[in-house]
């Protein structure tokens, strides 16, 4: 008998897709849109079992264990497991409510593009959960399958094609590296679920194949969260693919790449800490360095948000860089640090991308210079804008602030030289990304207006759906960095999975 | 528990600031005056403050503390000592003034007064936070303000200046907020418990070690914003392509935030270091006394002059915080609050003159005497306050720093007292070349002068001067219990003994005192 409870989120996504599809099928072409609503509904539907399932001996449901675990310790329902689904779930909803506006005006094949937005995010869910290989895989599988469809959206536009071809390639070629990684850990362990890897996993650090298999399952992740130096695809493609698809991508599909790594490494790997920790530690100096240094010459917003989210994934990377070096304690602080990270990052930079869009439908462009003196006809974008890129900076009070200090606070817990360079390298990135956030504001803020912005219909109003979307992650943004604890209370509640592991 | 009068402090300028800009954006008009009246509120609260204040105690008054992340010991621990006593004091009085010298600005009115109200939430915030996140977040939010108001209302290269001033002041905090978790790990190994809260931080047992590079990294971000020479480079910049207002508040409460931060954290919490460093910052502060008085000396551009002479004054102040005795400390406090309203005037004062004729060259103007006396009048008392003439504020303050530092770091008094030579120098002959003779320029002849909005913005800051020069017990009696709490914290933790007059003890840096 399966637990139906646990599994309620699956089952409501699962059905959403279905009545989306119906949707799609019966619903006359001016009213597409009721597609986008279903699937908001659904996914909004999925969060109620989360909070009954994250809270049920409070509200008296059941008893006994939180952590429900099932086929055979395959899939795994815990806080971790709560927590992720319900950003992955937040996640789809603002990315759908940004898209409504976005793809009715380009007037391609509205209802499947929720439909496929839903089925990423089952992915992403069922990847929250999964404690083996093949169910990672699968679900991995589900996250990017939809999204390279997305990702070429606009099939007129050459650059929409570039970015969906770049990105299955990209993504093709690291399912490949992840598999035969995979299939290594299998060959050379004997075992499927993480915990099995694990407690076979203990004398096979100095084996040469075990240490490639890990090493290629890192590289696998790597290109989903488009760490450097597995990132080159992230910006064209987001620069090409329509922007609440570039949203999306950067923040939910990147959120169940991290996802992968932070459960394979803490519970597959644990044992072998040695092999993963140094290479995550590169990773993390690689990313934050290149992506802002990048980021500084970019002259088009949505690739300089690419940029900045290939330097923000550095430094989710940071608190662990140091796991090998860390006892107990310190796993746990990094691993709530990494989580509260994303959970932040994940509300600021959709926010950012909301803001990209609104802007664009007035400028007619994302290029930098095109959006000069911005404040002056349009304000509110205006303040917005500064509102989520100077909390992408880490500008206290909103909430990218606290990102940073618990990012800083777990690297500098640990002790040794690795750990202080690493620590310093942060500083200094976080200095270079002030840098480039500030020009976008002072672009907005400070220049004269161009001759030909704004566009004749700027005084349009913004989508509602857009501004619903902006007002979520912008209230988010500014209560959040006011008081921390309501999302760092998510991040402390996920932290178990260290624990447990 | 008594009424939150500090968090009221922050809290109505926030408010203030939102309120104007929720204001209807087809009125325009209204902002200032709502800013200006909003404005008036923190500086009755903190006149009530300072009435309220309890004179001769050492401690933290009129406390507040709230847990606000609990499981890392952050609260939100607000207090009020007699050192940012003043500087609350004076940054609420700066508010209203700038904003009522800001009618030059037109475009986007809106969004200037409330970045100014913001801006001054901020500043105060970090006069009374004894929580370091707590000082650290304050210590960031105000920077934002101050980028938009250098930024959008600033003059020619304001863009430059901004994205300078931006930069410098964030590499600085980048290390500061490094240096203050490291610090609350120690508190953590230490204490049982982790703690950002300043007043548990105290009992902190540092290594020599840890305090050199804890102060290093806290005195690098500090020194920034002081500016301490070599990192003064961002301040000419920021100062003269601010608005008025802006240099106003950068001059007057901004630079303060520096010498405060020096003399509440790397004092208290770092004191071997302190005793340590005190000939490097010492000479430090010489070099800037002496070299911004020179620059000063050959500047042709008005408000860079000024701009200069902060940087020498604030030397003035770190020197008086690192002699490292009483009068030192007294004079380094004084000197801050001197500084802020000779300053604030006079750059209120180069704003009114830019208004009249665009253009700051001390060579387009001659002879300004005969055409705007009350003017005149104004820039050359506010002058004499800046240079230190007796019976002025600057008089007390320079005289303070001087006799203490003298007391333990002879040489360096020397040097410095060259500076209040200089300062004469500089503004006294910007004076003659402004304001005497015959008028030169054609231009200058119909020159208006001052109104009665400008009497009223200069008149409350030159009654201020006037009374701090004849009278500045009640300002000293209030500075000095905080100022001897922290030299006596220096005696217990070090082997300094702070020198006095009569002790015929001048400092010997190994720590052996006289007799």
């Amino acid at each position: 008998m399966f637990d139906y409870h646990a599994l309620a989120p699956e089952l409501i996504v699962g059905g959403t897709l279905m009545a989306a599809l119906l949707a799609d099928l019966v619903l006359p072409e001016e009213r597409k849109y009721l597609v986008g609503v279903v699937g908001i509904v659904g996914l909004v539907a999925a969060l109620f079992p989360l909070l009954t399932l994250g809270f049920c001996e409070d509200l008296g449901f059941c008893s006994g264990a939180t952590e429900r675990v099932m086929f055979g310790g395959s899939y795994v329902v815990d806080d971790f497991a709560l927590v992720m689904k319900g950003l992955f779930l937040v996640t789809g909803v603002i990315s759908i409510l940004m898209s409504v506006g976005y793809i009715e005006s380009e007037r391609y094949y509205q209802g499947e593009f929720y439909w496929l937005i839903v089925a990423s995010v089952t992915g992403a869910v069922v990847m929250a959960s999964s404690r083996d290989l093949i169910t990672v895989f699968i679900g991995l599988e589900l996250v990017s399958g939809p999204a390279f469809l997305l990702a070429g959206w606009r099939k007129g536009d050459v650059r929409s094609n570039e970015a969906a071809l770049k990105f299955f390639l990209i993504g093709v070629l690291s399912a490949a590296i992840l598999l035969f990684g995979m299939s290594l850990v299998y060959g050379l362990t004997g075992e499927i679920t993480f915990e099995g890897i694990r407690a076979a996993s203990a004398t096979l650090a100095d084996e040469p194949a075990f240490v490639m298999g890990v090493i290629f399952v890192l590289v696998g992740f790597g290109f989903k969260i488009s760490a450097v130096p597995f990132h080159f695809w992230a910006p064209d493609t987001y620069q090409g693919a329509p922007t609440p698809v570039a949203a999306y991508l950067s923040v939910g599909s990147k959120a169940a790449g991290f996802v992968g790594l932070l459960t394979v490494c803490y519970l597959a790997f644990s044992e072998v800490a040695s092999i993963w920790g140094p290479a995550l530690w590169l990773l993390a100096a690689l990313s934050m360095t290149i992506g802002n240094l990048t980021a500084l010459k970019q002259t088009n917003i949505v690739r300089l948000l690419g940029f900045s989210s290939v330097a923000h994934a550095g430094f989710v990377l940071v608190p662990f860089a140091m796991a090998a070096s860390y006892d107990a304690e310190g796993l746990q602080s990094a691993f709530f640090a990494s989580i509260t990270y994303l959970l932040v990052y994940a509300f600021m930079n959709l926010g950012a991308f909301a803001v990209v869009i609104a802007v664009a439908a007035k400028t007619g462009s994302a290029e930098l210079d095109d959006w000069a003196g911005l404040s002056r006809y349009a304000p509110v974008p205006a303040v917005l804008l500064a509102v989520f890129f100077f909390s992408l900076a880490g500008i206290p009070p909103l909430a990218g602030w606290f990102a940073k200090l618990v990012m800083f606070r777990a690297v500098l817990g640990g002790t040794g030289a690795w750990g202080a360079a690493l620590a310093v390298i942060a500083a200094v990135n976080a200095v270079i990304a002030l840098a480039y956030y500030a020009r976008v504001v002072k672009t907005a803020f400070m220049d004269p207006v161009p001759a030909t912005v704004p566009l004749a219909d700027a005084g349009a109003p913004i989508a509602p759906a857009l501004v619903l979307a902006l007002g979520v992650t912008a209230a988010v943004v500014v209560v959040a960095g006011f008081y921390p604890p309501i999302l760092s209370f998510f991040g402390d509640a996920a932290r178990a999975l260290a624990f447990g592991g | 528990m008594d009424f939150p009068v500090l968090t009221t402090l922050i809290v109505l300028p926030m408010a203030a600031g939102v309120a104007v800009l929720l204001l209807p954006r087809r009125r325009p008009e209204l902002a200032l005056p709502v800013a200006i009246a909003a404005s008036l509120l923190p500086l009755g609260a903190s006149l009530w403050l300072l009435v309220r204040f309890e004179t001769g105690v050492a401690g933290f008054q009129f406390v507040e503390h709230v847990n606000w992340y609990e499981p890392w010991g952050i609260s939100y621990h607000l207090g009020v000592d007699g050192i940012s006593l003043l500087l609350v004091v004076l940054t609420a009085f700066l508010f209203p003034i700038s904003l009522l010298a800001s009618t030059a600005i037109k475009d986007r009115v809106h969004l200037y007064a409330a970045s100014m109200l913001f801006l001054e939430a901020g500043i105060i915030g970090v006069f009374l936070s004894l929580d370091l996140i707590v000082f650290f977040v304050f210590w960031e939010v105000m920077l934002v303000p101050m980028y938009f108001i250098i930024g959008v209302w600033g003059g020619g290269r304001r863009v430059y200046a901004a994205v300078k001033f931006f930069l410098f002041t964030a590499f600085g905090s980048a290390l500061m907020l490094a240096a203050i978790l490291s610090l609350a790990f120690v508190a953590r190994d230490q204490l049982g418990a982790p703690t950002f809260d300043f007043v548990q931080l105290l009992g902190v047992d540092l290594t020599r070690t840890a305090q050199f590079w804890l102060f290093a990294a806290f005195g690098l971000s500090f020194a920034i914003k002081v500016p301490l020479f070599p990192l003064h480079t961002w301040l000419p910049d920021a100062h003269v392509e601010a608005p008025t207002a802006g240099s106003v508040i950068l001059a007057g409460v901004l630079l303060k935030m520096g010498t405060y931060g020096l003399l509440r954290f790397n004092l208290t919490l770092f004191p071997e270091a302190t005793v340590d460093l005190m000939p490097v910052m010492a000479t430090l502060a010489v070099i800037g006394i002496v070299y911004g008085a020179v620059v000063a000396i050959v500047q042709t551009d008005i408000k860079r002059l000024v701009a200069y002479s902060s940087v020498s004054h604030l030397g003035f102040v770190v020197l008086g915080i690192f002699a490292l005795t009483a009068q030192g400390l007294q004079g380094g406090v004084i000197q801050m609050i001197n500084h802020g309203l000779t300053t604030g005037a006079l750059f209120l004062l180069v704003g009114m003159i830019y208004e009249r004729r665009h253009t700051r060259e001390i060579s387009q103007f001659g002879g300004l005497g005969s055409v705007m006396p009350i003017f005149a009048g104004a820039f050359l008392f506010t002058a004499f306050a800046s240079v230190g003439l007796p019976g002025l504020n600057g008089f007390v303050g320079e005289f303070y720093v001087l006799v203490g530092s003298f007391l333990s770091l002879p040489v360096w008094a020397v040097v410095a007292a060259t500076g209040v030579v200089l300062a004469a120098v500089y503004l006294l002959w910007a004076y003659q070349r402004m304001f005497t003779g015959p008028v030169t320029l054609e231009e200058n002849r119909g020159l208006s002068d001052l109104n009665a909005r400008e009497i009223v913005i200069l008149a409350p800051i030159a009654a201020l001067i006037l009374f701090l020069g004849i009278y500045p017990k009640p300002a000293l009696d209030r500075i000095e219990p905080s100022v001897d709490a922290i030299l006596q914290r220096i005696e217990q933790t070090t082997d300094y003994r702070v020198p006095d007059f009569g002790s015929g003890a001048v400092v010997d840096l190994v720590g052996e005192h006289g007799e």
